[in-house]
Order: C-alpha cells, then sequence, then structure tokens
C-alpha cells in the first residue's frame, strides 16, 4: 500500500515539475551560448519565473518518494516502473505545452508502458 | 524550426549526458538508502532521524550531485526538443540502471525484467524517429 502511495507521488508529482519546468524553458527560448557565465544568467532568468519554483516544489516531493520506495525496493525496480510518467507526460504535454504528439510517438509511450508492466510483474 | 543535422546532433549528444548522469544518481540513491534502511513506524522522531541521515550520508549527496548534472543538460535539451520527445528519448537510462543495479548493488534482476526493460527501449526506439520539435520556436 504504501509502496503504491509512493510510486503516485513519485509519478503525479514529478510529472507535474517537469510539465512547469518545460513550461518554463519554453518561455525562456533555446539556448545558444553554453560558456559558463551565459549558463549561469539563463539560470538566474530561470529562478525569477514563477512555474520554475512550482516545478522544483513537485520535484521535491517526487524525490523524497524516490528515496522512500529505493528504502524498500531495488533500484533496477524503482526506476523502471517510474516509467508511467512516461504515459502521464505525454497526456500533460498535450494538455498543457500544446505540444502535437503524433501516432508514432503515441505507439512508443504505449510500448514503454507494456515494458514497465513487465517489470511490475518480475517482482513476483 | 529547420530539420538539421546540427539539432539531432545537439540533442543526441544532451540525451547521452541524460542517460548516463541519471541511472548513476539513482544506483548512488539507492546504495545511500539501502544502508539507511525504511521507516518502520513513521513515528515524526524516526523520519527526523531518517532525515538527518539522508543528509549526512555520502552516497546520497554523490547521487544529488549526478542528478543535478543530469537536470541541467535536461534543462537545456527542454529549450529547443519537445517534453514529450525527450521525456521517452530518455528511457535508455531504465537499461542503464538495471546494468548498473547488478553490477554495483549486486540487485537479482530476472528474464522477465530484462524483458520489460527491453520493450521500454523498443519504445524509446519508436519514439526517437519522431521529430525532436512539433511547436513553433517562441
Amino acid at each position: 500500500m504504501l509502496e503504491s502511495i509512493f510510486l503516485f507521488l513519485i509519478v503525479a508529482a514529478g510529472t507535474g515539475g517537469e510539465l512547469c519546468v518545460s513550461h518554463t524553458m519554453k518561455t525562456l527560448g533555446e539556448v545558444h551560448d553554453f560558456r559558463p557565465s551565459a549558463l549561469l544568467q539563463f539560470v538566474w532568468r530561470a529562478a525569477r519565473v514563477g512555474w520554475m519554483w512550482i516545478g522544483i516544489g513537485f520535484m521535491t516531493l517526487a524525490f523524497f518518494s524516490l528515496l522512500a520506495m529505493l528504502s524498500m525496493e531495488n533500484v533496477s525496480f524503482v526506476v523502471p516502473i517510474t516509467a508511467l510518467s512516461y504515459a502521464a507526460g505525454a497526456i500533460g504535454a498535450t494538455l498543457f505545452l500544446r505540444e502535437k504528439i503524433s501516432r508514432q510517438r503515441w505507439l512508443g509511450v504505449l510500448v514503454v508502458c507494456i515494458g514497465v508492466t513487465l517489470v511490475w510483474l518480475s517482482r513476483h | 524550426m529547420k530539420d538539421s543535422p546540427g539539432l539531432h546532433l545537439k540533442t543526441y549528444i544532451f540525451l547521452l549526458f541524460i542517460v548516463l548522469f541519471a541511472p548513476l544518481g539513482n544506483v548512488l540513491l539507492g546504495k545511500g538508502m539501502k544502508t539507511i534502511g525504511s521507516a518502520r513506524d513513521w513515528e515524526p522522531q524516526e523520519l527526523f532521524n531518517i532525515l538527518l541521515r539522508i543528509l549526512t550520508s555520502g552516497y546520497i549527496w554523490l547521487g544529488i550531485a549526478c542528478l543535478l548534472a543530469f537536470f541541467v543538460a535536461y534543462m537545456l535539451v527542454l529549450t529547443w526538443a519537445d517534453y514529450s520527445y525527450v521525456q521517452p528519448a530518455s528511457a535508455f537510462s531504465y537499461l542503464v540502471v538495471a546494468v548498473l543495479g547488478l553490477w554495483l548493488l549486486g540487485e537479482k534482476v530476472n528474464l522477465l525484467r530484462w524483458t520489460g526493460i527491453a520493450v521500454i527501449c523498443l519504445g524509446v526506439f519508436i519514439v526517437g524517429h519522431t521529430h525532436p520539435r512539433t511547436t513553433e520556436k517562441t
């Protein structure tokens, strides 16, 4: 039961956090200058966007849930099953980021989810 | 955006960083948490003690450092590629995490789990043959 709750938190909070961060990155635009000073400036600009901090909050919650899961199960089990976030991510990207996901990409996400199911079944 | 070879090369280089740093970070976190142990009663005092041990664990901080490196690479790649492309494409990290779990932590990975991970990688292969960006450049 506890593991299911932590898995939900990892998937839901992790995906929510990544969507917020992705939204922030899209707002800031593409990075062309990879010098350290330019990257620091970029991080500073990102830190001034509210969505970035909401995303970090969600990702922190997901991180501590991951730690709790890792204290109970093997890393080769925990990390693959968190790929459930792929389905949540694809749906979230369509709804919130207005990304157009092709049939081929949906098929890929579906296959990934089948793989996750097999990993889950490998536990017993 | 133009479908240039440079865009794909840049994307693949950053995906490589993502695929290496994320699994290594997770394996180090797993090692740290196995050493620390899980909560039994979930009482505040016990949780506080676990938090204290987490914050003073070298494995945890090394894992966090790797995950930070992953996060920076992830943030940068998201400035030009779709989230729905980057997230599935980074799934190769699941194969790497299983290999590292087997080699470094001595975890038992059975055939069904390897099959599941292989299927995940097949999904990655399918996703990898779609264009990195489907939205207009801002």
